[in-house]
C-alpha cells in the first residue's frame, strides 16, 4: 500500500537521542516510520509510545545485527523495498570504557566496529540507494570526540573520527545530486550512555534540546552540524590548540 | 557523586544518581542497588525526594506512553511522564487530567507519591482519586499491581505515600473529557478574610476552579484576590504566544525583602484589582502560573526557602488563618506566593494523603535561619491546636511529633513500607 507520509528510517532507535527525533518528527506530521534496533522489546516500547503520541503515523520495528555487513545489506534491501526513504538517521553507538579498551584488545575491536565500522556499513547501504533515487536525506551521529584525538576517549574519538571522514566523502561524491549528507556531533548529552559522566559532576546537555537542533538541521540539509551549537567554537579552539599547550591539558 | 537539590534550595547534598530508562528492567536495578528513593523532577520543596549520601533513582527516563483509549479517555503511562507531556497530548483530543498541581512539569509517579492536588479540589479530590491502576516495584523483587478495585490496600499506602512503598514505574489514569483549552474565568478582589470565606462558599457548587492570592502583609484585614474559572467550549480561538522566562543565576542576596515584598503585593494587588471582571484565558497560564518563569526558585538567593503549606478545618479555619497571618506580619517576614484555597468535602484515597476538608494555605519564605524556623514554630502551635496539618511534598523541617498528630494514620502505613527506601524526610520524621 503506497501512502505520501514521509518515510523516516532510525538504525538505534533505542538510543535517547534517537528517540527524541522520532518524537519530534511524530509531533509535526503523521510519518511512516521504521525502527531498527539490536532488541525488539526495546524498540516496540519506543514505537508504542510514538503509536500513542501520533496514531496517524505508521510505525514499523526492525531488529538487526549492527556489526554483520551481509545483515545490514538485506536489512537495507528490505527497507528500501518498501519504497522510497525521505529521511535516514543512523544513531547508534556505545560509550567504551578508555582504560579498558587500552587493557582489553577485544573491547577495543568491538567499540571500534560499534561505533565507526557499523555506522559506516549503514551509510554505505543506504546511501546507493538514496543516489539511485536521487533524493534523501542521510543523517548520521558522529560526536565532538571524532575532532582531535584525546587520551581520556581515543579510542571512541577514533571510531567516531573515521564517521566524520566517511560522511565527508559522502558528501564529496553526492555534492552533484539532491541527496543531502548531514553530520551530528552532539556534545556531551544526559543519556543512559554519559550516565558515569554525570556522576564525575560533568555538565550534560539536555536531550531534547539536542534532538530539537538534530531534527532541524536534518531538516535543514545542513552538512555539519555540532549540538549544542556552543560546540562549534569550543571544538574549533580544541582543534587548533597548538600541541606543546593541548598535551599539557588533562582532557 | 553528583550535587542534587529538591525545588527550595535549602542546600545540595552529593547522591549517587541511577537512572531509571527501561520500565522492565528497573527490578533488577532495585535489587542491586543501596537503599534510595525515587527522584523525578525533583520540584518538591523540602527533602522528600533526596537522600543525603544514598542512592537517587531518578525515573524522568521512563517517559513513555504506553497506551490511550480515546473513546474511554483512559491513558498508561510510565511514571516519569510529565503532566506537561500528557496535558499537549491529550488535550487537543478532547481529554484532559482531571486534577494537577499549579505545575505541570512534574512526573506521573511524583504527582501520586504526593497525591497533589489542585484548583479544582471542592469537585474533583486529589490525583490519587482518578488513578486506576498503578505497578509497584519493590526493592526485594516482588513486583505489586494494584489500584481502587484490586490490592486496595497497596494502593491506599501507595498514593500520598511518599515514595516509601516501592517505585512506581506505570500509571493508568482516567481522564476527563474537555471541549479544548480554554476556560471561562473571573478575578474578584476581596477586602478581608470574611470576604474570602463567603466567595469561596458561593463559587464552590458553580465554579470548577477556585484559588485566591492573599496580601499576607495588608494589615488587620487580610486583602486579596479571587480567582475562579470554569472550562468553555470555543473553537478557533487564537492561541497565547509562550513567552519563556529564566532566572539565570542565582542572586547574592534573596529578591525577596523587607524592601521588596511590601511594594510588590500592593502593586500586585492594584494590578489585578484592575483586571477585575471576567476573561477568556488558556489552561497553561491559569492553572501553572509560574511554568514560563524557569528557575524562578534561585530569586530565593543562595540559602533557598521554605514554603509552609497548612490546612485547618473549616470552622476554625477563619480564626487560624487570621491568627497565622497576625504571626506572619509580627516579624515582616512574607511571601509574594500566597494562597488560600478551600478543599471541599472529599475524603483522599491515599493514608497520607495532605488535602481535607478546610482551608490551605500555601506561603514562601526566604531562609533567614533561626528568626524564620521560630516564625514556622510560632505557626506550627496554631496548625497543631487548629487540628491541621502540613504538606509533606513542601515541608523540611516539621517536628515528629505534629508529624504524628497530623497524620493519625502513620501506624497503618507503616506496614506497607519498603525498608530498601529512604529519604532524608523518612529519616527525619519517621526514624529510617
Amino acid at each position: 500500500m503506497t501512502n505520501n507520509k514521509k518515510r523516516i528510517v532510525i538504525i538505534g532507535a533505542t538510543s535517547a537521542i534517537a528517540e527524541h527525533c522520532a518524537r519530534f518528527w511524530v509531533d509535526d506530521a503523521a510519518v511512516d516510520m521504521t525502527l531498527v534496533g539490536r532488541d525488539i522489546s526495546k524498540i516496540e516500547r519506543v514505537a508504542q509510545d510514538l503509536r500513542v503520541r501520533s496514531p496517524q503515523s505508521v510505525i514499523h520495528v526492525l531488529e538487526s545485527k549492527f556489526t554483520d555487513s551481509i545483515a545490514i545489506r538485506q536489512l537495507v534491501d528490505r527497507v528500501i523495498a518498501g519504497g522510497i526513504v525521505n529521511i535516514v538517521l543512523i544513531a547508534h553507538g556505545t560509550l567504551p570504557d578508555q582504560i579498558e579498551c587500552q587493557t582489553d584488545l577485544s573491547a577495543n575491536q568491538e567499540a571500534l566496529i560499534v561505533n565507526g565500522i557499523s555506522p559506516m556499513l549503514f551509510a554505505e547501504a543506504f546511501v546507493g540507494h538514496m543516489q539511485k533515487a536521487n533524493s534523501g536525506t542521510l543523517a548520521i551521529i558522529g560526536s565532538v570526540a571524532g575532532d582531535r584525538g584525546r587520551r581520556s576517549n581515543y579510542v571512541y574519538g577514533a571510531a567516531k573520527g573515521l564517521v566524520t571522514r566517511y560522511a565527508q566523502g559522502l558528501q564529496h561524491r553526492l555534492a552533484s545530486t539532491d541527496v543531502k549528507i548531514v553530520l551530528i556531533k552532539p556534545g556531551p548529552t544526559d543519556t543512559p550512555m554519559t550516565m558515569h559522566l554525570k556522576q564525575q559532576g560533568s555538565h550534560l546537555a539536555n536531550v531534547e534540546d539536542v534532538s530539537r537542533l538534530i531534527v532541524k538541521a536534518i531538516n535543514q540539509g545542513k552538512s555539519v552540524v555540532y549540538a549544542p551549537t556552543k560546540w562549534t567554537l569550543i571544538m574549533m579552539v580544541v582543534r587548533h590548540l597548538p600541541k606543546f599547550i593541548f598535551d599539557k591539558l588533562d582532557i | 557523586m553528583v550535587e542534587v537539590s529538591s525545588w527550595g534550595m535549602l542546600g545540595s547534598w552529593e547522591h549517587e544518581v541511577l537512572a531509571l530508562s527501561d520500565r522492565h528492567h528497573v527490578v533488577h536495578q532495585l535489587k542491586s542497588s543501596r537503599s534510595g528513593i525515587a527522584h523525578g523532577m525533583g520540584r518538591s520543596y523540602g527533602d522528600v525526594c533526596l537522600n543525603p549520601g544514598g542512592v537517587l533513582w531518578k525515573t524522568t527516563e521512563l517517559d513513555r506512553f504506553i497506551s490511550l483509549d480515546e473513546s474511554t479517555g483512559r491513558l498508561v503511562c510510565e511514571a516519569g511522564v510529565l503532566l506537561r507531556d500528557i496535558q499537549r497530548l491529550v488535550i487537543p483530543r478532547g481529554w484532559i487530567l482531571p486534577v494537577t498541581p499549579g505545575t505541570q512539569l512534574v512526573t506521573v509517579g511524583g504527582a501520586i507519591a504526593n497525591d497533589v492536588h489542585g484548583k479544582n479540589h471542592h469537585m474533583f479530590s486529589t490525583f490519587g482519586d482518578h488513578v486506576r491502576g498503578i505497578i509497584l516495584v519493590r526493592t526485594d523483587g516482588t513486583i505489586i499491581e494494584c489500584g481502587p478495585d484490586f490490592q486496595t490496600e497497596w494502593f491506599s499506602a501507595t498514593v500520598g505515600g511518599l515514595g516509601l512503598t516501592g517505585v512506581i514505574t506505570e500509571a493508568e489514569i482516567q481522564l476527563r473529557k474537555v471541549s479544548g483549552p480554554w476556560l471561562d474565568a473571573e478575578t474578584l478582589p476581596y477586602a478581608n478574610l470574611n470576604e474570602f470565606f463567603q466567595l469561596a462558599n458561593a463559587s464552590e457548587t458553580e465554579w470548577e476552579h477556585t484559588v485566591s492570592w492573599i496580601d499576607c502583609l495588608s494589615g488587620k484585614n487580610a486583602r486579596g484576590i479571587f480567582m475562579r474559572a470554569n472550562p468553555i467550549n470555543l473553537i478557533n480561538h487564537p492561541e497565547p504566544k509562550s513567552h519563556k522566562r529564566t532566572i539565570r543565576f542565582v542572586p547574592p542576596v534573596s529578591l525577596v525583602n523587607h524592601l521588596t515584598l511590601r511594594p510588590f503585593n500592593a502593586a500586585y494587588f492594584n494590578f489585578k484589582k484592575r483586571q477585575a471582571g471576567k476573561r477568556i484565558v488558556h489552561y497553561e497560564p491559569f492553572f501553572y502560573p509560574l511554568d514560563n518563569l524557569l528557575e524562578w526558585n534561585r530569586m530565593y538567593g543562595p540559602h533557598g526557602f521554605y514554603q509552609y503549606q497548612s490546612v485547618v478545618p473549616l470552622k476554625v479555619g477563619n480564626d487560624a488563618v487570621q491568627a497565622m497571618l497576625r504571626e506572619i506580619k509580627k516579624t515582616g517576614e512574607g511571601s509574594f506566593l500566597a494562597v488560600l484555597k478551600t478543599f471541599g468535602d472529599r475524603q483522599s484515597v491515599g493514608m497520607m494523603s495532605f488535602p481535607r476538608q478546610g482551608v490551605t494555605m500555601a506561603l514562601d519564605f526566604p531562609n533567614q535561619g533561626d528568626k524564620t524556623l521560630k516564625l514556622f514554630a510560632s505557626l506550627d502551635a496554631i496548625v497543631r491546636e487548629a487540628g491541621g496539618r502540613i504538606y509533606l511534598a513542601k515541608d523540611a523541617r516539621m517536628s515528629r511529633d505534629l508529624f504524628e498528630t497530623g497524620y493519625p494514620r502513620l501506624n497503618e502505613f507503616l506496614h506497607y513500607r519498603d525498608l530498601g527506601i529512604s529519604s532524608a524526610m523518612s529519616r527525619r520524621l519517621i526514624g529510617s
